[in-house]
């Protein structure tokens, strides 16, 4: 699972059925002081996140299947949390 | 999951069992500012997409799960939605950027 920010919304009205009445999200992850931000990739919202908040990601089909208790879904990435506060030891950052 | 802009059809005679009927398109990645990622890929397309539409597609093994009858075909990239409306609010509004010590983000 990752970390990331919500920057955007996305809306599809010819979708695939497995994504009736989801909500589809921009993420970025978060990144390290000087890194460039990419790498975003668009996610299901399974917690009512929306723009700008920080989010808790599993980026992996099994785990979207169980979350969304569809054995079958086509959907690799869902927010699973919104995250309250991060703790990173300092160097981590500063190396 | 990621964006991705229909840039032309790949046809195949000769095909996996399987995939037979299935309609593949030649799709450019791309990221949130609608910049390319990578190079041009084929997906295959069950939402009826055309050149020119804004996709989402979904990729590896869960790209399989998005055919429509057989579900165990060698596919791993389909197009899965078809963008209607798109709001992407400019990195600058945002700080993507981790900070030592404990941060309150709530």
């Amino acid at each position: 699972m990752i970390i990331g920010k919500v920057t955007g919304t996305v809306v599809t009205t010819v979708s695939h059925p497995h994504y009736n009445n989801y909500r589809i999200l921009v993420v970025q992850p978060m990144i390290f002081p000087g890194d460039k931000a990419d790498g975003d990739f668009i996610a299901v919202d399974n917690t009512h996140a929306g723009i700008g908040d920080m989010v808790l990601v599993n980026r992996e089909g099994g785990g979207a299947r169980q979350v969304l208790n569809n054995p079958d879904a086509c959907i690799i990435s869902v927010i699973v949390g919104i995250v309250d506060s991060v703790f990173i030891a300092e160097e981590y950052i500063s190396g | 999951m990621l964006f991705g802009l229909v840039r032309g059809n790949a046809v195949c005679t000769t095909k996996v069992p399987g995939t037979e009927g299935l309609k593949f398109l030649v799709v450019q990645p791309l990221d949130k500012h609608m910049e390319p990622v990578g190079l041009l890929q084929v997906a295959v397309d069950v939402v009826q997409a055309g050149e020119g539409d804004l996709c989402v597609m979904v990729r590896s093994r869960d790209a399989s799960l998005a055919m429509p009858d057989v579900k165990f075909v060698p596919v791993d990239l389909a197009l899965v939605g078809i963008v209607d409306e798109l709001e992407v609010r400019p990195d600058g509004e945002f700080d993507f950027t981790l900070k030592p010590g404990w941060v309150q983000y709530t």
